[in-house]
């Protein structure tokens, strides 16, 4: 849509800052020093950026780099000449009489005092600063303040004296069961239980607060519920996504996040295991399963697809995922062309794409590389061959091994070829292999044979010929290292091949040969093995022969992981021109944008990345997740567009505040997330109530100065977690494979797939909702009316809506229904009248009892009902599945219970 | 959300606070709710629907809704509409190298043969325009249609181009174009979504629920899937035991304890929430209603073909027309099984085919004739088409012939056609070559039809954006351009 450029206020907060600015400076050094961010900026974004950006330039005149805005425009003039507002273009036009001339074009001419500041910046040089999120935070101040008696910690400062400065003060502390009843929604994400309330309620002591808020943090469901918040990040899904959308394992990872943020692991490290785990020196089998935070990306398994073209697909979404988890950065712009809004290059998308572009990945079925748990018994045979091994080395060569064995990668794959003959190679969509013929001859490259004592050919062959392979170094007629009779197999088969040379470096031709002119088979590829220790030992053979074993056994589990190319095959990442993978320019190295190299770092891999991310060479991500901790409690960020922290982005409500929170997070607090949250729940600005006054209401609608606690909607899982924990039906069962609860007939439709909906059994039918089976093309059905993301893409905000279908499914959605019977049930003993048992559900459902307003309404409920069902005795056996006709009316009463506003809100 | 919206949503939380505290002055209890819901009330957020409805449509519109036959699976158009007599005389003899060259297939590899049409052409109406044979019913109406055979994507496979003709990108995360739609224009019902969904032929297309989501728009935009068994829309009935009486009552019962907690907290989220319920009692009825396909005269069914009971693309026709009188404003349909490679009999372009377009042509064309003798055709635009074209080889896949007559994925020529909202009727717009392998003349690309159909709402493509992630999107992404010549 067009945007009216009349909406003057929407700057508001920018020119609160600025007036402020102004007013200081001019105080301070009687003549006024324009600044650029807080009042340049502005005018520049709001009025010339869409035509004078960094991709649409017109007239050869760009505002997002200075050397641009300097340099002489189409027409030979120069746009700003820094000191001289007389010689400047921008200045003639923006002032210009005739109104095809006059800048911005067709639109109401600049106000007299944006041209004013314009002007004056110009004259004082034209400076350009830049954007306040690229450049470091520097620890503020905390604010002295007239409401120190209000205030409980540093936050409430911040808070405090920006309520102030807007004619506002903080509202009084919520009731003892509403804050309980929040805290427990906030932190664990499940409503407290009677006993955890009165506890609280009963609580004198000084500190009940911070007793409580500890208690939860050291909950095991205070990780469940905030992995929910980082897998819509991680665009976690339990499918691959496209046509078939076939059912993907990875809950492993799903269960890390939640133990991660239970055993309270540092964000610094959370983000090196996510982003580079497998890099690490001597990487764990959990650190390789934190890799799959970058296994989430969809993969196109329809047949006719081209692998490459979706490999690309994948990568790119790393990249643009990576850029806006950590740094709220929209790089996604970036990959066709230069950043409109941010002085950010196009190459520069391809020199970030190049620390992701070097995963032994691809868009293939299997989805290796895969991170394999054995059966039980083959888990043990593992266990002893690495204890033999490390027995005769260290713990780091046997983990080694374990990973060797494990995952089998990275194989040397036909991309790895440099020459083929006689193949014909089927990678496309369901297929992933190379078909070899008699006389077939593969060359690969410069493998490094330092070390390697046998080759694992991956393939298999369905003919019952014979063929034999034969593997020479350097020429076709090289040295044969290698030789090998070639069998009929029972599917893929990891074969060892021994090899005997000398060389460290060779180039491999691997021929095929055989007396049958139809022999063929099919390869996937040649992993390397390294020399075993322990060549002495009389075991030596029998350890060999059970690794080769264990490399074909079968799987209990697997969790696709990241894992890097060997250098001397690693890809070459090239510029795509507008874009597009096929059309490729020059080749780039792995880099950072210039915009935040602030001390022209050198960069080589993720591992390199991942450590910048959380360096205190970083601008952002301290920033970027206080915000987002903030939004999840607050409703909104202290940067509103939680997502961009650009030129776009809203500018922060409370800039001192985020950067103090920042500060302290990667600082002082060493990146403790239970830290920031507690530091944040225990301010009295969490603590006020959500009722809106008068006051509240006009000068502060939307909530911005805090003053007040926000009212928001539970998300998608908590609303049915609720009703599932006050019915008493909500298993606390953690991690393992998804589930599936109830669903209706019938939803599931994709075609090309056998995937059927499986009711699960038992407690599994009542788990909190991130156990639900997440299949991309096909959501559990209540989830996504309640606004819960898809997971195709990382999703920094939910976008709550209000609508009927959200109606339907908290009124007559089965698992609702059964919950509001079993509530039912519990109510049913409760001794004593209508009265009682109204007041029992209220308290059930909301912690505290109905003012009697509200009771007087329920007990006219079930007169009505009870009246209804005794003239209607067959539909009350209906609705209570018994026949009580008690029991019928109670559960229209907790099914009413369970739609008010309040309980699926938090106060 | 970006300023601008957030500014036009503060504005609108103005008006829908002076809007309540204005209304509530008559009092709010249960049986004055209904009045609340004025006839100006439309599905959703109403009110920021109207906002939106301020500043849009951006000129006037020729259609006020849409309905979109979306052929799964891409239906062949060398057997249907795009008659070559040439194709006819090299069937069988092998592809020229040339065609091939630098050309990515889905399936086919190696050299093909080249196959002939497999069904008769003749011309009809007085546009004298070619139709083949196995769209008996559809030949009578081509001076109402217009025929576009120089259709071309960017996509040759199904998910993919499925999204990008639902939703401009092959990427799954877009809005689909019936959430723009509605997100821009609202609905202008209050008893049914605004963006409402058929399935035909047993499965869902292969781009999934992908196709009709609301990607990064607000989900009430997103299609809302009729169900062809239980609900027609998913937890609309009530469960067993809880009468409409009762539910009343309950209803009535949570929303005066919702008016309660509106006068404690002030929050006019509280309010809303209450026509929402309101909202979802009247849909209770106004979906199994408009679902209902005996309310039908049985003339009616009977030029449809339509059978109460079945899941049929018949149907779903009558029931698209009976959504666009309740002023539903975009009905997307999908049938699938036209993915005619030529593995099996069914999947052939001579018999799969012809049993294919027998379930479609009587339906597809009555639902013309029924909109036109209504009156509705006029402001109603109708479009039907695959998601890429055949390719004027025979597929053999793995370079192996395959057992029946089928062609591959292509996307470089394809057949749509348009009806009614201010498109013109009895045009053939487009050639292809003389093979019916490229477009050589007035070529229309996926973002072109989109940005057309966006145009005869009222809505223009390049100016009609949603600010996500930092970046303005829209539906045509940088691309497309109205077709002109094809609007009356």
């Amino acid at each position: 849509m067009i945007k009216p450029f009349s909406f003057t206020n929407m700057h508001s907060s920018r020119w609160y800052v600025a007036i402020g600015c102004i007013m200081l400076l001019a105080a301070s050094c009687g003549e006024e020093k324009i600044d650029f961010n807080t009042q340049v900026r502005p005018i520049l974004n709001k009025n010339c950026i869409s035509c004078h950006g960094g991709v649409k330039q017109s007239g050869g005149f760009g505002l997002i780099f200075r050397e641009n805005a300097l340099g002489e425009t189409k027409n030979g003039k120069i746009g700003i000449v820094p000191g001289h507002p007389e010689k400047s273009e921008m200045i003639s036009r923006i002032n210009h009489e005739n109104k095809e001339m006059r800048m911005p074009l067709e639109r109401d001419p600049l106000k007299p005092e944006e041209i004013e500041i314009i002007t004056k910046w110009i004259e004082q040089g034209a400076e350009w600063q830049e954007h306040w999120a690229y450049i470091k935070p520097e620890e503020p101040e905390v604010p002295t303040i007239k409401g120190a008696d209000w205030a409980k910690n540093e936050i409430d400062h911040f808070i405090y004296e920006k309520l102030e400065s807007h004619g506002l003060s903080p509202s009084e502390r919520a009731s003892k069961e509403d804050l309980v009843r929040r805290l427990y929604l906030d932190l664990i994400g499940l409503p407290p239980t009677l006993d955890q309330i009165e506890a609280f309620v009963n609580d004198d002591s000084a500190n009940d607060f911070e007793k409580v808020v500890d208690q939860l943090l050291a909950s095991p469901q205070y990780g469940e519920h905030w992995a929910s918040m980082w897998l819509d990040l991680a665009r976690y899904a339990d499918s691959k996504g496209y046509e078939s959308d076939n059912g993907r394992i990875i809950w492993k990872y799903r269960d890390w996040v939640i133990k991660a943020f239970n055993e309270n692991m540092p964000f610094d490290q959370f983000t090196i295991e996510q982003l580079a785990g497998d890099l690490l020196p001597d990487p764990t089998i959990d650190n390789l399963v934190a890799t799959a935070f970058h296994r989430n990306t969809l993969n196109n398994g329809e047949g006719g697809t081209d692998n490459e073209e979706y490999r690309v697909s994948s990568v790119i979404d790393r990249v643009n995922n990576t850029w806006e988890v950590w740094q709220s950065t929209t790089m996604g712009c970036v990959q066709c062309h230069s950043h409109p809004y941010d002085p950010i290059r196009h190459e520069e998308y391809y020199t970030s794409m190049a620390f992701f572009n070097n995963t032994s990945d691809w868009d293939v079925p299997s989805e290796h590389p895969i991170l394999r748990e054995l059966k039980e018994e083959d888990e043990n045979k593992l266990d002893e061959i690495k204890e033999w091994i490390t027995n005769r080395s260290s713990n780091k060569i046997g983990n080694k091994w374990e990973r060797f064995v494990r995952i089998g990668e990275p194989k040397l794959r036909p991309e790895d070829f440099d020459k083929v003959e006689n193949v014909v190679h089927y990678n496309r969509a369901g297929q992933d292999y190379m078909e070899v013929h008699n006389g077939a001859l593969i060359k690969i490259k410069n493998v490094s044979l330092n070390n390697i004592d046998r080759i694992y050919f991956n393939y298999k062959q369905s003919g019952k010929e014979e063929g034999t392979l034969l593997i020479r170094t350097d020429s076709l007629n090289g040295t044969v290292i290698a030789k090998t009779p070639l069998a009929k197999t029972n599917g893929f088969t990891n074969l060892p091949i021994a090899i005997t040379t000398e060389a460290k470096i060779a180039d491999l031709y691997v021929q095929f040969n055989s007396k049958s002119t139809d022999y063929s088979c099919s390869i996937d590829g040649f992993l390397l093995g390294e020399k075993l220790p322990g060549e002495v030992d009389r075991e030596y053979k029998q350890m060999y022969a059970g690794i080769d074993e264990m490399l074909n056994a079968p799987t209990e589990n697997t969790t696709p992981v990241m894992v890097e190319k060997p250098k001397a095959h690693s890809r070459s990442t090239n510029v795509f021109v507008r874009g597009n993978w096929v059309v490729k320019a020059d080749q780039v190295t792995s880099d950072i944008p210039k915009l935040l190299n602030y001390e022209n770092k050198e960069f080589d891999d993720r591992l390199d990345l991942a450590k910048w991310l959380v360096s205190d060479q970083n601008s952002l991500t301290g920033r970027v997740m206080v915000n987002r901790f903030w939004a999840k409690l607050f409703g909104r960020g202290i940067v509103l567009t939680v997502e961009d922290f650009g030129t776009l982005g809203d500018y922060p409500s409370h800039p001192e505040l985020l950067d103090w929170m920042a500060l302290k997070f990667s600082g002082d607090w060493e990146w403790n997330m239970k830290k920031l949250l507690k530091t944040i729940v225990t301010s009295a600005t969490y603590q006020q109530t959500a009722v809106i006054t008068q006051a509240t209401k006009e000068k502060d609608p939307g909530n911005k100065w805090l003053s007040r606690s926000p009212r928001t909607r539970l998300s998608a899982e908590q609303i049915r977690d609720q009703a599932l924990s006050v019915s008493g039906l909500l298993s606390d069962k953690m991690y393992g494979p998804s589930v599936m609860p109830f669903q209706p007939e019938g939803v599931w439709t994709v075609i090309y797939s056998n995937a059927a909906w499986k009711t699960s059994e038992n407690e599994d039918a009542y788990r909190r909702g991130l156990y639900t089976y997440m299949r991309r093309s096909s959501p559990y059905p209540s989830f996504v009316t309640f606004d819960a993301a898809s997971r195709e893409f990382c999703l920094s905000r939910r976008i709550n809506t209000n609508t009927p279908l959200q109606a339907l499914v908290s009124l007559n959605d089965p698992v609702y229904f059964e919950a509001a019977r079993s509530l039912a049930k519990l109510i049913l003993p409760v001794e004593g009248g209508k009265k009682e048992k109204v007041e029992a559900a209220y308290r059930k459902v909301m912690g505290k009892l109905p003012d009697s307003s509200k009771t007087k309404i329920l007990i006219k409920l079930l007169d009505n009902t009870e009246q209804y069902y005794s003239e209607h005795i067959e539909e009350a056996k209906e609705m209570a599945k018994s026949d009580s006709l008690e029991l019928a009316s109670l559960t229209v009463m907790a099914n009413a219970l369970m739609n008010m506003d309040e309980f699926i809100v938090k106060n | 959300m970006d300023l601008y919206n957030e500014a036009r949503k503060n504005k609108l939380e103005f008006t829908t606070r002076r809007h309540f505290l204005k209304k509530c002055t008559t009092g709010l209890g249960g049986i004055a709710l209904a009045s609340l819901m004025g006839p100006q009330n439309v599905y959703g957020k109403s009110l920021e629907e109207k906002m939106l409805s301020d500043t849009l449509p951006h000129f006037f519109p020729k259609a006020k809704r849409v309905i979109y036959l979306h052929m799964a699976g891409a239906p062949s158009q060398l057997e249907m509409f795009d008659y070559k007599p040439k194709l006819k005389e090299l069937h069988d003899l092998d592809c020229p190298k040339s065609l091939l060259e630098g050309k990515k297939f889905a399936f086919i590899q190696g050299t093909p043969t080249m196959l002939g049409p497999q069904h008769e052409f003749k011309q009809y109406g007085q546009s004298d325009t070619y139709i083949s044979d196995v769209l008996p019913h559809f030949s009578s109406i081509v001076d109402d249609v217009a025929i576009v055979k120089s259709m071309h994507t960017d996509e040759f496979n199904h998910a993919p181009a499925q999204l990008f003709l639902q939703t401009g990108s092959p990427r799954a995360g877009r809005p689909s174009i019936g959430s723009w739609v509605t997100y821009g224009l609202g609905s202008e019902n209050e008893n049914l979504p605004g963006y409402m969904v058929l399935v035909s032929g047993g499965k869902t297309p292969s781009a999934g629920k992908n196709a009709w989501g609301s990607g990064f728009l607000p989900s009430e935009y997103q299609g809302v899937q009729c169900r062809n068994s239980g609900d027609p829309i998913l937890y609309v009935s009530n469960p067993d035991g809880m009468s409409r009486n009762i539910r009343r009552e309950s209803l009535d019962a949570i929303n005066a304890i919702n008016q309660k907690q509106y006068e404690e907290f002030g929050d006019k989220e509280i309010m809303s929430r209450i026509s929402q319920y309101e909202m979802a009692f009247k849909m209770q009825i106004s979906v199994p209603d408009a679902m209902d396909i005996t309310k039908e005269p049985e003339y009616i069914r009977e030029m449809y073909g339509a059978e109460p009971g079945k899941a049929s693309f018949a149907n779903n026709c009558l029931l698209a027309r009976r959504l666009v009188e309740q002023g539903v404003r975009f009905i997307q349909l999908y049938d699938w099984g036209w993915d005619m490679h030529g593995n099996f009999e069914g999947g052939s372009v001579n018999k799969g085919l012809k049993d294919k377009c027998d379930q479609v042509d009587k339906p597809m064309t009555a639902l013309i004739k029924d909109l036109k003798q209504r009156g509705l055709l006029d402001d109603t635009l109708v479009v039907w088409g695959g998601e890429f074209g055949r390719t004027p080889m025979r597929e053999n896949r793995g370079g192996v012939v395959m057992p029946f007559y089928g062609r591959d994925h292509h996307t470089e020529a394809f057949t749509i056609w348009m009806a009614g909202g201010g498109i013109k009727g009895g045009l053939s717009y487009g050639e292809t070559d003389e093979i019916g392998y490229y477009g050589i003349k007035d070529r229309v690309h996926v973002h072109d039809l989109q940005a057309t159909m966006l145009h005869q709402l009222g809505l223009d493509h390049e100016k009609f954006t949603y600010q996500f992630q930092g970046r303005d999107f829209r539906l045509t992404d940088v691309h497309g351009h109205v077709v002109k010549d094809l609007l009356a």
